[in-house]
């Protein structure tokens, strides 16, 4: 196959879109049509395999979506000419579904609330409600148990009263089986195709087992069986009771009815909500919160803040320590350049998630080294002052950002020309003065897209914040995780993430659309200020 | 005090018989500088090595740097069952190498396309892959998570807690930035060498792989080792994705390490962040060379 590659094929020039072909072409050599075919087929078994589970799921939309993709890769790659798109087409299609569609995405979860308590449809919430809000009925009767395991779910096997062995699980209502095994009284222990847990392997899912409730029947209303020990287990039904007509649930016991309040939970009418709702649009109103509610206006404001307090100043320290140790070792007769050198960007080689944890063990107030062996003892709150502790993440991010602004520097001012300043020094011109009126606004100049680029990435730098401080020192004054040191996107992923105060995916979809706006604003400018758009033209 | 200097200083300190105050105008104040900078720079990576090495194991046990000498920080590093740090490292090469990989083919792929074909949409492509790298993906964590359990629904193996998952979210930055170096690089062969291919007979793939690939190997370096530190620093993406303690890489192991108790386990910390530190600082400093000038062609790190 290979001999046969090497071999010149007698076909005229591709088309490259210079050069459009007049007699067609002739195939590729052999071993490129099998690589092709091969490459094709995988990819073609993949998307058959994928269209089967989506058709199996019922995910109508995606499905068609994918059977287009599908479709439209085929025919990229079995058409002739069309070339560009071969080419293009691996990373388009990537680019399109992790960059391109999860920002759409991200987009849509912003208008919704979805999150901790409003996950899924409401038909699904509805079913949760009844299942999980439940109580045992006061005179049911005993079910010897025994708790069964197949591929790893669960499943209750109990012996009714009348002597009768049925088996369920969670997603499985209860249906009559035959026992291969029973114990000494009678009740069924063991089914064919099941492993009967002993009592070592129910002590350790004791969790799992506990929460477990099989229905009695499809109808929720019937009850399901729930087992405390896992030997015995007790009717359970409904505590509140879903009114399908009325669209409302009651309170067997209380008499309390929660109706639908449109906005994805059900209500009481004194306000009380049953926590498991589903998933709505809602419009403006993540925006509305973020901007009112008293208890995320003022951080959010001082996060905005932070933010581009943090952008600013890292890119400025950074640039100014680079440039400055730019011009220091810009001597070509200094003895030990590249040994300095080497040892300054080490920090720039390392990862950059290690350094922010790295330097916070340096800094921690109790135990950290720099003040307990540095400065003998003392109790500085580096990491827990609210401004000690913006100024130590600016300080990590100095150490971190100033050999990449170094280098940067370097190479920039190696280029200036040298007739410049010569000219400058005829005019009698001082050092200080042709810096300041002549080099720094030239290199200004051919930075300024670097330093713009700079201030973009230090806009989402999670990693030195997030491993520094977490963001803290906690605001008071507001529920949210939030702190001096958060900067907009270490906000969103613990708003989205974080333990404590539930999942709002919302409300941080709305955040990151926030980010989208600001970056999009800061890379307008970019555009303008860099050639990056006549390099285009050529 | 300028570099402007250099030129008039040169000619009045003739090395030897220059006073100190002449050598220190012309040159000491640079050494003094360069020292601190030094320190500054090597300070806290000292503090880390030595935290490893001292058995103590916890952040309050040293009073100087380098006082006592053990490996035991290491061992228990390895021991560590719930924390398999050895699988981290692992995992971490396998996602860096294959993402690095993949990204560095779909990138040159596409900056073929865009250097050597002319065809209608290019310059609008270019422009939107510009635009598009502005917004790191790490601002749609949450639409990639929601993406990710969506998937995992319908293909368990693609879904939350698949590296394989991940490397997917991670090549769709693939195109972008890299795809710009690429382009730059690309446009720097003359397009005569693959003319005269062409005529010899090669087709467009033949082209690619034996004419473009070979000549641009430099650029292809960069962007697979700058992909590779990128990823291998990623936390926010991986963190989100991968919850089970066997499947995740070093950063988010070893951000969990020190999450809860970060003053107890320090030493085993510090050790791992040595061994973490080492291949892709070693990586680095190899190619640094290649680095910079990948860098100032536009990239930061990321």
């Amino acid at each position: 196959m290979v001999e046969i590659e090497e071999k010149p094929e007698v076909s005229t020039a591709r088309p490259g879109g210079r050069k459009p072909s007049k007699n067609g072409r002739g195939p590729d050599s052999l071993g490129g049509i099998l690589a092709k075919i091969i490459l094709l087929g995988i990819t073609d078994a993949v998307a058959a395999f994928v269209l089967f589970q989506l058709a199996l799921s019922a995910e109508w939309l995606v499905f068609g979506i994918s059977l287009l993709t599908t479709l439209a890769i085929n025919w990229i790659y079995l058409r002739r000419g069309g070339l560009p798109a071969k080419y293009l087409a691996p990373g388009v299609i990537f680019l399109m579904v992790f960059q391109v569609f999860v920002m759409i995405f991200s987009t849509y979860i912003a208008f919704t609330n979805y999150g901790d308590g409003h996950n899924s449809s409401k038909e699904d919430a509805i079913a949760s409600i009844q299942l999980s809000a439940s109580e045992r009925v006061p005179d049911s009767p005993q079910f010897p148990t025994s708790v069964l395991e197949k591929n790893g779910s669960y499943f209750l096997l109990v012996t009714t009263p009348e002597g009768e062995a049925k088996l369920g699980g969670a997603e499985e209502p209860l249906h009559t089986v035959t026992p291969s095994t029973t114990g000494p009284t009678g009740a069924a222990t063991g089914v064919e195709g099941y492993g009967t847990l002993d009592f070592a392997t129910l002590l350790q899912h004791q969790a799992e087992i506990t929460s477990l409730s099989v229905p009695i029947s499809a109808n929720p209303e019937d009850g399901s069986l729930k087992t405390a020990d896992g030997s015995t287990s007790y009717v359970y039904t409904p505590k509140l009771k879903y009114d399908a007509n009325a669209d409302t649930f009651t309170d067997t016991a209380t008499g309390t009815v929660y109706s639908d309040d449109g906005r994805g939970s059900f209500v009481a009418s004194d306000g009380t909500r049953l926590n498991t709702g589903w998933k709505v649009n809602v419009g403006l109103e993540n925006f509305e919160r973020a901007f009112t509610d008293p208890n995320l206006q003022g951080p959010l404001l001082k996060v905005i803040a932070w933010t581009f307090g943090f952008a600013i100043l890292s890119v400025a320290t950074t640039f100014a320590l680079g440039l400055f140790l730019a011009i220091t070792f810009n001597k070509a007769d200094l003895k030990g350049k590249k040994f300095y050198r080497i040892l300054m960007i080490l920090p720039y080689a390392f990862p950059a998630f290690l350094s922010g944890l790295v330097w916070s063990g340096l800094l921690n107030p109790e135990f950290g080294f720099i003040n307990n062996a540095l400065l003998g003892g003392a109790q500085i709150p580096w990491l827990t002052d609210p401004v000690l502790s913006k100024v130590s993440v600016l300080m990590v991010n100095l150490w971190l950002g100033y050999p990449y602004m170094f280098l940067v520097c370097t190479g920039a001012l190696q280029s200036l020309p040298e007739d410049v300043d010569e000219a400058a020094r005829m005019d009698g011109a001082g050092a200080w003065k042709i810096f300041t009126a002549i080099k720094l606004p030239l290199l200004l100049v051919s930075l300024a897209p670097l330093l713009i680029a700079s201030f973009a990435f230090n806009f989402n730098n999670f990693n030195v914040i997030f491993m520094l401080t977490g963001g803290g020192p906690r605001f008071d004054g507001t529920t949210f995780d939030i702190g001096s040191t958060d900067i907009l996107i270490t906000m969103v992923y613990k708003i989205a993430f974080g333990t404590g105060t539930g999942r709002d995916y919302g409300l941080a979809s709305a955040l990151a659309i926030l980010i989208f706006i600001i970056v999009a604003a800061v890379s307008a400018l970019s555009f303008k200020k860099t050639k990056a758009l006549e390099d285009l033209n050529q | 005090m300028s570099t402007l200097t250099t030129k008039a200083t040169a000619t009045t300190v003739p090395a030897n018989k220059a006073s100190f105050g002449q050598w220190f105008k012309a040159k000491g104040w640079r050494h003094l500088v360069a020292i601190a900078a030094t320190v500054f720079s090597v300070f806290p990576l000292l503090y880390v090595l030595s935290a490893a090495l001292n058995p103590t194991g916890t952040m309050a046990g040293a009073s100087s740097l380098f006082t006592e000498f053990g490996t035991g920080n290491f061992e228990e590093l390895f021991a560590n069952q719930e924390r398999p740090f050895g699988r981290w490292f692992v995992n971490t090469l396998v996602i860096g190498t294959v993402t690095s990989a993949a990204t560095v083919f779909l990138g040159a792929m596409a900056a073929y396309a865009f250097s050597r074909m002319r065809f209608t949409g290019r310059r609008v492509g270019l422009l939107t892959l510009l635009l598009l790298q502005m917004f790191p993906q790490l601002l749609t964590v949450v639409a990639i998570f929601l993406l990710l359990n969506f998937i995992g629904d319908i293909i368990p193996a693609l879904g939350l807690g698949s590296q394989l998952g991940l490397i997917m979210v991670y090549l769709g930055g693939a195109l972008g930035v890299n795809t710009y170096l690429m382009y730059g690089f690309f446009n720097t062969v003359p397009t005569s060498l693959d003319e005269s291919a062409r005529i010899d007979g090669a087709s467009h793939v033949q082209v690619f792989f034996k004419i473009i690939m070979p000549l641009v190997t430099p650029i292809l370096a960069v962007v697979g080792l700058l992909a590779f530190i990128g990823i291998s620093s990623e936390f926010v993406i991986a963190s989100v994705v991968l919850t089970d303690p066997d499947s995740q890489t070093l950063a988010v192991g070893l951000y969990s390490y020190v999450a809860q108790q970060r003053s107890e386990n320090w030493g085993v910390f510090a050790a791992g962040a040595v061994l973490a530190a080492i291949p892709v600082m070693t990586l680095f400093l190899f190619l640094q060379r290649y680095i910079t000038s990948g860098l100032t062609a536009g990239g930061v790190k990321g």
